[in-house]
């Protein structure tokens, strides 16, 4: 990074560790924090559609879908959820080789599954073995984000079921004596009322998915976790920079982050309560 | 090999009772469901530890965060955020890490103490470790349950405890804890749902599966990789999971049927 680095062996101090802090590596360690945020910020709005999907079939008149909705609402509630990571990630991959493969290699004789190998051909591997190493990430990532986006769709759709249920009936009556259509009540009066119910559960949802960000390193992402670990454990003077164990630093540093991103989500809440319950008759509603 | 002999081989295998080696090739049926649900032990074993310990020092860092002294107030409400606002895989790694670094710190302070030394290396391994990691996450979170609860105690009811003479003991014995257990269990039976689902991280973060007794998400996920098809072990576990989930919130409902016994019974 700066023109003294040059020969890392003769810095000390401050310069050592303007050098250490500012490497390629580091760099790529500060990327990753990114990658985490990038992950949250493509993950809300799936779990939003996710959710409202689940909560709207949970609704509806039609019974299988109805039952669907159920089962999925609440498949989360006895199962951790990691065991739902590790699961849909290794289904979705294989479902979607799968599939290409029953399309590229229509006159493929062999079994699918060999004992204790799963093989298709090799125009249907999923991301194509020639492609560059950043396909493979981005595919791993793009993969870790549905499966977020299903097992916290779950969650979310409880919630949304919860508060659409917690919406004053005569609110939809008076409505509907106006002579509205049901599509106009649900756009117009149901969904707009809904959020003020809606809100402590997602908070609490959007606190677990802070929290539940640091589980990427077990589905193979390079994230902030992998990084930590990767730079923080003993480097012996075969390296630039040698230094003992410092992972116990290192993941100081992600629970000050993880703190930091706490702290400034409920302040962001606490707003965001305040708007919704504006014009409420509810305790809330009242102050403001 | 029939499913009798896999269950006399591998029922307590997660124990170290039995065949020493995991199966390698021809993983049959039975043998997953035996070897996963033998590593449902380690699980059981975290969630009602952690669970019963959790309870107690939940109740004192709910009465110290409520407390008007700073001294008691300050120190809990740190606790609190901290566990709550971090990761409990993040917890996990930076119990592990000062865990080890402790009795290397030990020996290089003071190298007499052979007994203080010894005895931090059990913190290293899970069954003790990991222990406490979770005990003090449940306790955190159960914690901030118990002081909303604490707090939503109807006044009038202290007020009639003390208009009767009891003296505070005694009030916080019979009027404020009931109260507080009745107000705070719905919530309470979430969380312990939620920490029993958390205990299958505990192989699969920091601590490591020693000679591969492991718990049950470490077995399935064994299976996983040797057959690569998570169609049979994944809802083996989730069968298990759920399974112990009902249980679970049965004894909860039986609890929270004795705590609201002077209730007329709604059906």
């Amino acid at each position: 990074m700066f023109e003294y680095c040059a020969d890392p062996s003769t810095l000390s101090g401050f310069d050592w560790w303007s050098c250490y802090l500012t490497t390629g590596k580091h760099f790529s360690f500060y990327q990753s924090f990114g990658t985490v945020l990038t992950l949250l910020a493509l993950t809300v709005p799936l779990i939003l559609v996710f959710g409202f999907a689940g909560a709207l079939a949970r609704r509806s008149r039609v019974l299988p879908v109805r039952w669907f909705g159920l089962g999925y609402t609440s498949m989360v509630r006895g199962v951790p959820d990691i065991i739902f990571f590790l699961f849909a990630l290794i289904a979705l991959d294989q479902g979607i080789e799968y599939l290409r493969h029953l399309v590229l290699c229509p006159d493929w004789t062999e079994p699918i599954r060999q004992g204790n190998d799963f093989r298709v051909c090799p125009q249907a591997k999923m991301p194509l073995g020639s492609s560059p190493q950043w396909v493979h990430e981005v595919y791993g990532f793009g993969l870790a984000t549905v499966g977020f986006a299903i097992v916290f769709g779950a969650f979310a759709a409880n919630t949304i079921f919860g508060a659409l249920e917690a919406v004053p009936r005569a609110q939809l009556e008076t409505g509907a004596a106006f002579g509205m259509t049901p599509r106009q009540i649900f756009w117009r009066i149901h969904l707009p009322q809904m959020w003020v119910y809606a809100l402590p559960g997602l908070s609490n949802l959007w606190m677990i998915l802070i929290k539940a960000t640091p589980l990427l390193f077990l589905l193979g992402v390079e994230d902030i976790v992998y990084w930590a670990r990767e730079l923080g454990g003993s480097k012996t003077t075969r390296f630039a920079y040698p230094h003992g164990d410092w992972r116990l630093g290192y993941f100081i540093g992600l629970l000050v982050f993880y703190l930091a991103l706490t702290w400034v989500s409920e302040r962001v809440f606490e707003r965001l309560t305040r708007r919704v319950s504006r014009g409420q008759a509810s305790l809330g509603g009242a102050v403001t | 090999m029939s499913c009798a002999e896999t269950i006399w081989d591998y029922g307590l295998r997660a124990i170290g009772i039995g065949e020493r080696l995991l199966p390698k090739a021809d993983i049959t049926l039975c043998e997953q469901i035996v070897l996963i649900g033998s590593g449902m032990v380690w699980n059981l074993y975290f969630a009602v530890l952690a669970l019963f310990l959790g309870f107690f020092l939940a109740i004192a860092v709910a009465l110290a965060r409520a407390s008007e002294n700073g001294w008691a107030r300050v120190p809990a409400q740190a606790f609190i955020f901290v566990i709550r606002g971090s990761p409990l895989f993040i917890q996990f790694f930076i119990a592990y890490e000062s865990f080890v670094l402790i009795p290397k710190l030990g020996v290089d302070i003071n190298l007499g103490f052979v007994e203080i030394t010894a005895e931090t290396r059990w913190l290293t391994k899970a069954w003790l470790g990991a222990l406490i990691v979770l005990f003090l996450n449940t306790s955190a979170y159960s914690a901030q349950i118990f002081y909303g609860a604490l707090m939503s105690v109807p006044k009038g009811d202290i007020e009639a405890a003390e208009a009767i003479g009891m003296s505070p003991f005694r009030r916080f014995r019979r009027v404020i804890f009931p109260s507080m257990l009745r107000l705070a269990w719905a919530s309470y039976t979430n969380e312990a749902i939620f920490l029993f689902h958390a205990t299958s991280l505990v192989f699969f973060s920091s601590f490591p599966a020693w000679r591969q007794k492991g718990d049950a998400l470490y077995y399935a996920n064994y299976f996983a990789d040797k057959t690569f098809n998570p169609f049979v072990p994944y809802p083996i576990i989730a069968v298990y999971f759920v399974v112990f989930t009902v249980l679970l919130i049965a004894v909860f409902g039986l609890v929270n049927r004795r705590l609201n016994r002077h209730l007329k019974h709604q059906r």
